[in-house]
């Protein structure tokens, strides 16, 4: 057992843990977020995906005691962190998610919000292309990626003030929204 | 769930610590570059180290830095993301293609050019679960006695599977190692053997501190091409990296072309070089060349039923692959991909 400090969500923690626990095992058994999800657990489907300085990393196979003296950003600290910097709601692009109906059965969902937040902070507006190289690491089973990258698209468009080009059927706000 | 096996992290901060601590520690002591191939391979039981010992902190294995005489010297840490941009990586566009092209965004952000040439081989019969390997009755690699791939087989036919592997040796790459006994040089091509265990000469507590390569020809051409199943993730089913330098009337000379992922070295097409050695690319016969150029490479490879992928059919990818890689390379454009 060791005592790791961590940095998740702007909040500095202490949490004991083995040194051979993952970020991912951290997150969700010592430090109940579990919005971080373990699917294959082994590298293969981005649902564990977090952001490690900013950069989309994957916790299944990520030392926890390796995150020492970086910042990590869960899908929990988004809208906390959003309205941190003065925004309202939550964070510009899980609106966009939901205002899409980017997803099914959901299990997918954090990491490709946070591999599409990431691409978003590196390219103001990114094309198709870059946004299905960005999220090419996420795999999800349910949604066939239609409205996921149509929420990308959004997220920058209005972020631009540009008028997206995908079909203009998802509502312009939800229920949800509040 | 997989959870790794218990073990002590360090973080050594110099070099020299590193060194003292793999070899205090011998055979129960591993490094942990990225740790993108180690961890899972942990999770699956086929390593157990007491000790894992973090190169993150050590500062020597760090940078990349254009040589004195105009090559580029890479430290072991250098992360994939970061190689696959970098300016002077372009130069040798097989390397920053090979390194784009290598699993996806997340495991590129953090896995490292030294793990990807210390990568483990790969087979279907090995990258599995302790339980899954255990029901089989193991195998020699691991654990076993006999090869599932070969029947009778003696030795492991493990596939190597990293791609910059071929890339490095395409353009005549150097290892600079240290270890217990000091630090030693080697060429990439005498650094992999066909050994699936370890296809690798490297020797008890050494670290790979940097890779160099010589400056590129003014004539430099490169491409990598890379089959496998989906356009992301996977490991290659088939890695090809074509490399030549073309003088000013368009012949090729200096053309190299290593395939890849078929055992456990990859593999150098002697006589399909043999054929472009002095082609003239301007020339009508250049078609022809191609061709042959293709059909020699496939006679010479043999990929096994060692990783997942019919091999037949990888087979058949061998002169479509050696062909698009080989126009790609003379076209400076690449990587060849699908999807
Ligand atoms: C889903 C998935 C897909 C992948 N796809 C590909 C692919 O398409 N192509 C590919 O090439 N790889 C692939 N990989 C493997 C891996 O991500 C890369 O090869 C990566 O470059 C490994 O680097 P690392 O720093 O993470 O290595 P680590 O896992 O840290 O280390 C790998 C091995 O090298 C040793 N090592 C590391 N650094 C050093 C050093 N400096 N000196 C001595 N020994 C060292 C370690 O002890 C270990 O044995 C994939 C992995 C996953 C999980
Ligand atoms: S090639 Fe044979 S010995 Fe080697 S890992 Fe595969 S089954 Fe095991
Ligand atoms: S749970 Fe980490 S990649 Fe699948
Ligand atoms: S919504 Fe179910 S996996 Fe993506």
């Amino acid at each position: 057992m060791q005592n790791l400090r961590l940095n998740i969500n702007g909040d500095s923690v202490e949490v004991g843990a083995p040194s051979h626990w993952t970020l991912c095992e951290v997150l969700r058994y010592r430090l109940g977020l579990t919005g971080t999800k373990q699917g294959c657990d082994k590298g293969d489907c981005g649902a564990c995906t977090v952001l490690i300085d900013g950069r989309p990393v994957l916790s299944c196979i990520h030392l926890a005691a390796l995150a020492e003296d970086k910042e990590v950003t869960t899908i929990e600290g988004l809208r906390p962190l959003h309205q941190a910097a003065g925004g309202e709601g939550c964070d510009p692009v899980q609106d966009s998610f939901d205002r899409c109906g980017a997803l099914q059965c959901g299990f997918c969902q954090s990491g490709m919000i946070l591999s599409a937040k990431a691409l978003l902070d590196e390219v103001p507006v990114p094309t198709e292309e870059d946004a299905r190289a960005a999220l090419s690491g996420n795999l999800c089973r349910c949604t066939g990626y239609t409205q996921i990258f149509q929420a990308i698209e959004r997220a920058a468009c209005e972020r631009a003030g540009l008028e997206p080009t995908k079909p203009a059927w998802a509502p312009e706000s939800s229920e949800h929204e509040a | 769930m997989l959870r790794l096996p218990e073990f002590t992290l360090t973080r050594p901060e110099s070099l020299d610590a590193a060194l003292a601590l793999l070899k205090e520690h011998g055979d129960a002591a591993l490094p942990i570059a990225g740790g993108t191939d180690l961890v899972p391979n942990m999770k699956h039981g086929l390593f157990e180290p007491k000790m894992v010992v973090s190169l993150a902190d050590v500062p020597e294995l760090h940078g990349v830095e254009e040589t004195a005489d105009g090559g580029l010297r890479i430290g072991a840490m250098t992360t994939l993301a970061s190689l696959a941009v970098h300016e002077s990586v372009q130069r040798y566009p097989v390397l920053a293609q090979a390194a784009s092209l290598i699993a996806g965004p997340q495991l590129r952000e953090v896995g490292t050019l030294g793990g990807n040439v210390m990568l483990d081989t790969r087979c279907q019969w090995y990258n599995q679960t302790y339980f899954w390997r255990k029901a089989l009755g193991y195998c020699l690699k691991k654990d076993g006695t006999e090869c599932h791939v070969v029947k009778g087989g003696k030795k492991c036919v493990a596939a190597a599977s990293n791609d910059t592997a071929p890339a490095l040796m395409s353009l005549g790459a150097v290892l600079e190692l240290a270890g217990p006994e000091g630090a030693r040089e080697v060429t990439i091509d005498e650094f992999y053997v066909a050994d699936g265990i370890v296809n690798r000469d490297v020797r008890q507590g050494e670290l790979l501190v940097a890779v160099r390569i010589p400056a590129p020809a003014a004539g430099h051409r490169s491409a990598y091409g890379k089959l496998r199943t989906r356009g992301s993730i996977d490991f290659p089913l088939l890695g090809v990296a074509c490399s030549f330098d073309l003088d000013a009337a368009g012949v090729i000379a200096n053309a190299d072309l290593v395939v890849t992922a078929l055992q456990a070295r990859p593999t150098r097409a002697r006589k399909a070089i043999a054929l472009l050695e002095g082609a003239d690319t301007s020339g009508e016969g250049f078609e022809a060349v191609i061709a042959a150029v293709a059909a020699a490479a496939r006679k010479q490879c043999h990929p096994l039923p060692n990783i997942p992928g019919d091999h037949e059919y990888r087979r058949e990818m061998v002169p479509v692959y050696v062909t698009r890689t080989l126009r790609a390379a003379l076209d400076e454009g690449g990587p060849v991909h699908h999807i």
